[in-house]
């Protein structure tokens, strides 16, 4: 039950139990949703970008503790990054979440989302923790809708 | 309650005595005897059916011949040469939808089917309605997860052809009036298309009585192997239809401009049967006749009825579906409000416990019910009070675990 105390730490549920940043604003510069079709989770991510600096970010879904969680934790780490800075993180947990990196070196860079690296050892969860951040950046990029199916994680 | 079926039948669980195995409604774990009977035909039996002059094609055609008359019976279909091998449930919807349905259903005609289909269902008569230009028609549900007959018979009429719904829901486990069903189908011209994927693991299915024109099931669902299925109809509709798929073992004489094709059954299984899965089908049959499917029917209900009884204490549970258990089958489908669908399956995994979780292939059904996700732990013949007891004390961790906030 080790990896599953790891996997559901405090700062998981608390932030699957108040999500910060949620809620659709009145005002965006850019927004996509995401979408998991095997599960069916969905939420949408709004941006306000200013000056290549990322003033606001906000989201509705639903899902999973996992997946609420992790956009949530999302949302607090890139307000106030540029855009160059937010897409490093992307990579950067990309690469937690897919056991690349190992959670505890990760904690001095990433800090609180260092959290959401117990999800490598459920690859059937990765996807649950990276839907928001694939909507994040695909709002970022102006790519369009994300569906995890086209991630290359695990199936 | 002890199990029907020893555990030792089957050699997945009994190699994980912690496994408590209760997703039998996505894919049953296979017996002993249906594992042998496909060693032995690969290993004694196998060249291609129906091609050689030769002794060992000979048994391998009788072999897939005789599976074929055992699965027949096993469902009480009078006609073997009516029960057609597919891959599944999903490619038995198909060749119905495109054998009968391309041929029968046009502009102004009105398909049925219900809000608790099977995607395998519900999106091939949808596709069919569109590609056809007929309306696509769906009768809703009672609140307690029945199939409203009000709602059908407000559905149903001239100009209705087909009306599809499942024998047994596998989202909810209601298991649905289907003599009534098809004779309100009958009652306007319409044939009626049965989805029997949860109910022949399950209890005595008698495709005859039951009145319908088509009968679909997959073999993997009732420990047979995956990849093989039945589609079962009336003579009389078959002889009528036209080949969906065409190939080699479907034919008569082809000549250069134009084909005749094979009797029945072979005019609708084009290409090289499935003949070892066939035969593993055969074995299950046998394996669950053996049990006895009455006996296997007083177990599950006996079982639903302590996991019903198990789950209701729980704080702030949600059972999907009618709660008296003679209305149900061992599907048992749930939802707490503190807790999704999938972080409980997480921490059920962690248990041993293997539940589904999701949309179960029923959107519709998931949007009617106003949720994304449900659980579904679901029984057959070696389930126990034991993994019931044991998917109790998980859930209940994981509403510890969410209640109180991890423990560090």
């Amino acid at each position: 039950m080790a990896d599953l105390d790891e996997l559901y730490q405090s700062i998981i549920l608390d932030h699957n139990r108040r999500p910060r940043n949620y809620g659709q604003p009145s005002r965006s510069s850019h927004h996509a949703s995401g979408r998991n079709p095997l599960c069916g989770d969905e939420v949408t991510v709004w941006l306000s970008v200013e000056d290549n600096v990322i003033k606001d970010v906000k989201f509705v879904g639903q899902g999973c503790a996992i997946s609420k969680a992790s956009s949530s934790l999302m949302t607090e780490a890139v307000i106030g990054k540029s855009r160059d800075d937010a897409l490093a993180m992307f990579e950067r947990v990309h690469d937690l979440l897919t056991g690349k990196s190992d959670a505890t070196a990760e904690r001095k860079h990433l800090g609180q989302i260092a959290a959401l690296g117990g999800v490598s050892r459920f690859p059937i969860r990765v996807k649950c923790a990276s839907l928001g951040w694939h909507a994040f950046r695909n709002a970022l990029l102006d790519a369009g809708a994300a569906t995890t199916e086209a991630t290359g994680e695990p199936q | 309650m002890t199990a029907l079926a020893p555990r030792s039948d089957f050699p997945l669980l009994a190699a994980d005595a912690a496994l408590h195995y209760l997703d039998s409604a996505a894919t049953a774990q296979k017996p002993q005897p249906v594992l042998d009977a496909m060693a032995h035909f690969y290993t004694h039996d196998n060249a291609n059916p129906h091609r050689g002059a030769y002794a060992l094609s000979a048994r391998a055609t009788e072999r897939y011949h005789d599976a074929r008359t055992t699965v027949a019976r096993f469902i009480g279909a009078p006609d073997a040469d009516c029960t057609l091998f597919v891959r599944g449930t999903t490619e038995a919807m198909n060749l119905v939808a495109y054998g009968w349905g391309e041929a029968n259903v046009q502009a102004g005609d009105a398909i049925v089917v219900t809000a608790m289909d099977h995607h395998a269902s519900f999106v091939t008569f949808q596709q069919l309605a569109r590609r056809t230009g007929a309306e696509f028609r769906i009768a809703e549900l009672t609140n307690d997860g029945r199939i409203d007959l009000a709602s059908l018979a407000s559905v149903i009429d001239a100009r209705v052809k087909l009306v599809a719904f499942p024998h047994v829901s596998n989202a909810l486990g209601t298991i649905n009036p289907v003599t009534e069903i098809a004779a309100m189908a009958h009652a306007v011209g319409a044939i009626a298309v049965c989805d029997g994927a949860q109910a022949v693991p399950h209890m005595a299915v008698d495709v005859d009585a039951l009145g319908v024109d088509f009968y679909a099931f997959s073999g993997h669902k009732l420990g047979g192997p995956m990849g093989i299925g039945v589609l079962w109809a009336r003579r009389a509709l078959l002889e009528k239809m036209s080949p969906w798929q065409f190939g080699g073992d479907m034919i008569e004489v082809v000549g250069d401009q134009q084909t005749t094709f094979n009797t029945l059954p072979h005019r609708f299984e084009a290409g090289t049967p499935n003949a070892a899965d066939a035969v593993g089908l055969a074995a299950a049959c046998d394996y669950l006749s053996a049990l006895g499917m009455d006996r296997v029917r007083a177990h599950e209900t006996a079982l639903t009825a302590v996991l019903l009884e198990a789950l209701l204490p729980l704080e702030g549970i949600r059972i999907f579906g009618p709660m008296d258990v003679e209305s149900r089958s061992g599907v048992v489908s749930f939802a707490f409000d503190d807790v999704h669908a999938h972080d409980l399956a997480t921490i059920l995994d962690e248990h041993g416990v293997c539940v589904r979780a999701g949309h179960h292939c029923a959107q519709p059904l998931m949007r009617r019910l106003g949720i994304a996700a449900t659980a579904r732990a679901s029984l057959w013949v070696h389930s126990t009070a034991d993994d019931v007891s044991m998917l109790v004390t998980a859930l209940q961790h994981a509403k510890t675990l969410f209640a109180d906030g991890a423990l560090r």
